[in-house]
C-alpha cells in the first residue's frame, strides 16, 4: 500500500455515547499491526449530523462513510479498505449519487443531497480542537480582511446587505442590531455616555429537543469566536461573553481550548493582528434557566444575578451588560459572519427567500428514520426536510404533525408540509421558526399530551416575576390536565384559548408571549382530538392514561402472566381459560400490557 | 477526610480571590457557585455563608441565586446523579416510560436518593443528545437508545461495578 489516507472519526456526543472510542482504539492497534501507522492519518471531528448511524468513521480520499461501526468491523475495514483499496460495501452508508453542490466530502450519501452548509461548513470536516485545521479552510481569513480593508462601517454594511436575521428565533435583521448597538453610545444617544461596550453569544440553548447550538461549537469553535471578533470590531467593543449551558461539558472544553489556541495565535488578545483593535473573550457558564435565553435575562445572569427579565426598552443595544451598549447574538448568527464577510453580503443575499436569507440550522428529531442535525437553505419545505433529508417515519407509522421553536413554537398537520422554512411562512401558518428543533410526531402521540408536556415546561420554567405568565401557564395546565384526565368540559377549550391570547398580550417576556403558542397551534389544527377527549373521553393515541381502557381479547391462553403482575388485583381467570380485567379495579398501569407474550391485552 | 475538607476550602477560596478583585466581581457569583457545587457536589448553608463573606454579598442573595437556577443541587446527590432526558425528542421516543421504569427501580420519586446513596434521580430538559433519544444520563455518561428494559441493566452496570471495589 503506498497511498495515504486520512480517516475521521465523528466526536460529536452521539458517537462518544456510542463508543467512538472504543473504535480508534481498535483501529490505532490495527494501523500498528499493519505498520500503516505512518501512512494513515486519524483525525476527530464535530458532529456530522447522522446520530442515528453512529459511530461513523470517514475514510478519504474516496469520501467512504461508514456507519454503525463496531471494534470488529475495524479488522475489515483496514485490511479490505485500506490494504486492498476496496471500501467495505456492507459498512458504507451508500445511497444515491450525488449531487451535492458544496461539499464532495459529504458526496455520497443522500442525507447531505439537499443541504447546505454555511454556519456548519466545518463540522464534521476539521478536527475542532486543532487551530491548524481551521486556518486552512480560510480561518480568520474574514477578521484579517475586516481588520486590514474595512471600516467598522462597511463591516455593518456588508451584514446588513446579506440580509442576515438572528437566529434564535426571533428574526431580527442581525446588521440592524449591530448598527443600533454600533451608534449607541455616540453624541446622538446620550442614555449611554460610555464607550464601553460588550458582545455576547447567546449559548444558553434550553428548548427541549434542540442541540444545533451544542453541535456548532463541538464542532468548529473557533467559527464562532471569529464571528465574534468581527463583531466586536464593528461595533466597538472590546469584551466579548460566551453565555452557555453548564449541561454541555465538551463545548465548554472546547470553546476553553479554541480560545487559549486563538490567544495563542494572535486573533484574541491586545493589537489583534497588528492593527490596534483589542478584543478579549470571557466564557459564563448558565445555570440552567429556560428563561435566561431572553436577553435581558440572559445578561442579569451574567451580572451574577437571578436570571430575571426586565421590560423593555431600553434594549440591551442601548443600556445592556453592566448597562452598557450590549450586541447580544444567537452562536449560529455568529457562525454565519465569517461566510457572511469573505463571501460578501451580496452572494449571501442570493440564498433563501425573499425576505429570509442563507441557511437554517435545524435540529431533526422525533419519529423520523435519519435524526441529527441539518442545515438547509431558506425556503426548503418541511416536506423536503421530513422525507428527502429525514427519510420519512420510521415503521411505516403515519405522520401527524411536526413542530418546530420548541415550547414556543407550534405544532403543524400534514396540510402544511409543503409550507417553505421561513421565518414568514411558519408564522403565517401559526408556528415559529425558534431557534430550529424540529420534531417528528407520529400517530402514537396525542396531541393534548404533547401541548400538556410544552406547557408544564414553561410552567416550570416560569421565573416568576410577571402575574399573567406565572399564574396564567398554571391555570393552562390546570385545564389541559383536566382534560387528559376525561374531566374537561367544552368551555374549556374556549378558556384555553381565551386565556392564551391574554398571556401573550400581556407577558413581559418573550417566554410567557410565546408559551401558550403550543396549546393555542393544536387547538387550532387538531381541534377534533381536543373535542374527543371532552366528548367522547377517548385519546386515540392511547396516551393519556385515564382515558385508557384496558382488554383482554380471545388471543388469551390463560397463561396467568398479567395476573401475576397486576398490581391491585384486576385481573381473575383460570389457568388456560380466558382471562377478565375488572375495568372498576383497573388502575391503569398498564403492566399487564407489557407482560403479555401473546399480544391478548389491547388498549382502547 | 477532614484534610480534604480543608483543600477543598482552600481552593474555593482561591478562586474567590481570584476572580473578585476582577472588574464586576460579583457578576461572578454563579461561577463560584459552580465551583462550590463542582467541590462538594452540592451548596450547603455552610458553604453559601463562606462565599457570602468572602464575596461580601449577603447569604439572602446567595441563597436567591442558587434557587433560582435549576443546575445548583442544595442537598447531597447520590454518588451517580440520573438524569433522565424529558426534552421534546425523547418524550415522543417513550421516556415518561423510562422514568417509570427508572423510579420502580430505584424506589424513588424524582428529587429522591436511594437508602444506599447510590444514585439520586433527576430530570434532565434535553441534553441535547436528540440523535440518540431517549437517553439517561448517569454521572457524567449518556446513555442512548434506552427502553425501560434497557435502562434497567444499565443501573445494575452500576451496582455491579460499586460491589467490585
Amino acid at each position: 500500500m503506498s497511498k495515504e489516507y486520512i480517516i475521521t472519526i465523528c466526536d460529536g456526543t452521539g458517537c462518544i455515547q456510542k463508543g467512538n472510542a472504543a473504535i480508534r482504539k481498535a483501529l490505532e492497534q490495527q494501523l500498528k499491526d499493519h505498520n500503516l501507522t505512518n501512512d494513515v492519518r486519524i483525525n476527530l471531528s464535530g458532529c456530522l449530523g447522522m446520530c442515528d448511524k453512529g459511530p461513523i468513521v470517514v475514510i478519504n480520499p474516496g469520501y467512504t462513510i461508514y456507519g454503525n461501526v463496531t471494534p470488529a468491523d475495524i479488522p475489515e475495514i483496514v485490511e479490505e479498505h485500506l490494504v486492498r483499496g476496496q471500501p467495505v460495501a456492507r459498512l458504507a452508508i451508500q445511497e444515491d449519487h450525488l449531487y451535492n453542490r458544496f461539499f464532495r466530502i459529504f458526496g455520497d450519501a443522500k442525507f447531505f443531497g439537499k443541504q447546505m452548509r454555511i454556519a456548519l461548513r466545518n463540522c464534521g470536516i476539521i478536527d475542532p480542537e486543532n487551530i491548524d485545521d481551521y486556518l486552512s479552510l480560510r480561518g480568520y481569513e474574514a477578521l484579517a480582511k475586516v481588520l486590514t480593508d474595512m471600516t467598522p462601517k462597511q463591516v455593518i454594511e456588508e451584514v446588513k446587505l446579506s440580509g442576515l436575521r438572528g437566529r434564535g428565533g426571533a428574526g431580527f435583521p442581525t446588521g440592524v442590531k449591530w448598527q443600533l448597538t454600533a451608534r449607541a453610545g455616540s453624541l446622538n444617544s446620550p442614555r449611554a455616555a460610555s464607550d464601553e461596550k460588550y458582545v455576547i453569544c447567546n449559548a444558553d440553548e434550553g428548548d427541549p429537543g434542540a442541540f444545533m447550538d451544542r453541535s456548532a461549537i463541538e464542532g468548529d469553535p473557533h467559527t464562532v469566536l471569529e464571528g465574534m471578533i468581527i463583531g466586536g470590531y464593528a461595533i466597538g467593543a472590546k469584551q466579548g461573553i460566551v453565555y452557555i449551558r453548564a449541561e454541555y461539558p465538551l463545548a465548554v472544553r472546547r470553546l476553553e481550548k479554541a480560545i487559549a489556541d486563538a490567544r495563542e495565535h494572535g486573533f484574541i488578545g491586545k493589537n489583534i493582528l497588528g492593527s490596534d483593535f483589542s478584543f478579549d473573550i470571557d466564557i459564563r457558564l448558565g445555570a440552567g434557566a429556560f428563561v435566561c435565553g431572553e436577553e435581558t435575562a440572559l445578561i442579569r445572569s451574567i451580572e451574577g444575578g437571578r436570571g430575571m427579565p426586565r421590560p423593555r426598552p431600553p434594549y440591551p443595544s442601548v443600556e445592556g451588560l453592566f448597562g452598557k451598549p450590549t450586541l447580544i447574538n444567537n452562536v449560529e448568527t455568529w457562525a454565519n459572519i465569517p461566510v457572511v464577510i469573505l463571501d460578501s453580503g451580496k452572494w449571501f443575499s442570493t440564498i433563501g427567500t425573499e425576505r429570509s436569507k442563507g441557511t437554517k440550522v435545524f435540529a431533526l428529531a422525533g419519529k423520523v428514520v435519519n435524526t441529527g442535525l441539518i442545515e438547509v437553505p431558506m425556503g426548503t419545505t418541511l416536506r423536503e426536510i421530513i422525507y428527502d433529508i429525514g427519510g420519512g417515519i420510521p415503521d411505516n407509522k403515519e405522520f401527524k404533525a411536526v413542530q418546530t421553536g420548541g415550547p414556543s413554537g407550534g405544532c403543524l398537520p400534514a396540510k402544511y408540509l409543503d409550507t417553505p422554512v421561513d421565518y414568514e411562512s411558519l408564522a403565517k401558518a401559526g408556528s415559529i421558526m425558534g431557534s430550529g428543533g424540529m420534531i417528528v410526531i407520529d400517530q402514537d402521540s396525542c396531541m393534548v399530551d404533547i401541548a400538556k408536556f410544552f406547557l408544564e415546561f414553561t410552567q416550570n420554567e416560569s421565573c416568576g416575576k410577571c402575574t399573567p405568565c406565572r399564574e396564567g401557564t398554571k391555570r393552562m395546565l390546570d385545564i389541559l390536565i383536566k382534560i387528559t384526565e376525561g374531566k374537561g368540559e367544552m368551555y374549556d377549550i374556549e378558556n384555553l384559548k381565551r386565556l392564551g391570547s391574554m398571556i401573550k398580550k400581556a407577558s413581559l417576556c418573550g417566554l410567557g408571549q410565546s408559551a401558550p403558542n403550543p396549546v393555542l397551534s393544536t387547538i387550532l389544527n387538531f381541534r377534533e382530538e381536543y373535542e374527543e377527549h371532552v366528548k367522547d373521553k377517548k385519546c386515540r393515541a392511547g396516551v393519556c392514561k385515564k382515558l385508557l381502557t384496558y382488554e383482554i381479547t380471545d388471543k388469551c391462553v390463560g397463561c396467568g402472566a398479567c395476573k401475576k403482575a397486576c398490581p391491585v388485583a384486576a385481573i381473575t381467570g383460570t389457568a388456560k381459560a380466558k382471562h377478565v380485567i375488572d375495568q372498576n379495579k383497573c388502575i391503569k398501569c398498564g403492566a399487564c400490557f407489557s407482560k403479555c407474550k401473546f399480544d391478548a391485552i389491547i388498549k382502547k | 477526610m477532614e484534610v480534604a475538607e480543608k483543600d477543598k476550602k482552600q481552593e474555593l477560596k482561591e478562586f474567590i480571590d481570584s476572580v473578585k478583585d476582577k472588574e464586576h466581581g460579583d457578576s461572578y457569583l454563579i461561577a463560584v457557585l459552580h465551583k462550590a457545587q463542582g467541590l462538594y457536589g452540592y451548596l450547603s448553608r455552610e458553604v453559601m455563608d463562606t462565599i457570602a463573606q468572602q464575596m461580601q454579598i449577603p447569604t439572602a442573595h446567595i441563597w436567591g441565586v442558587a434557587t433560582f437556577y435549576h443546575y445548583f443541587n442544595l442537598t447531597p446527590p447520590g454518588k451517580y446523579v440520573v438524569s433522565v432526558c424529558l426534552g421534546t425528542a425523547c418524550y415522543v421516543k417513550g421516556a415518561p416510560q423510562i422514568l417509570e421504569a427508572v423510579k420502580n427501580d430505584l424506589k424513588i420519586d424524582l428529587g429522591g436518593i436511594t437508602e444506599d446513596r447510590l444514585f439520586s434521580l433527576q430530570l434532565a430538559r434535553c441534553l441535547g443528545a436528540c440523535g440518540v433519544a431517549p437517553v439517561v444520563m448517569v454521572g457524567d455518561k449518556i446513555h442512548g437508545e434506552m427502553t425501560p428494559k434497557k435502562v434497567v441493566e444499565v443501573l445494575n452496570q452500576y451496582r455491579k461495578a460499586e460491589k467490585k471495589q
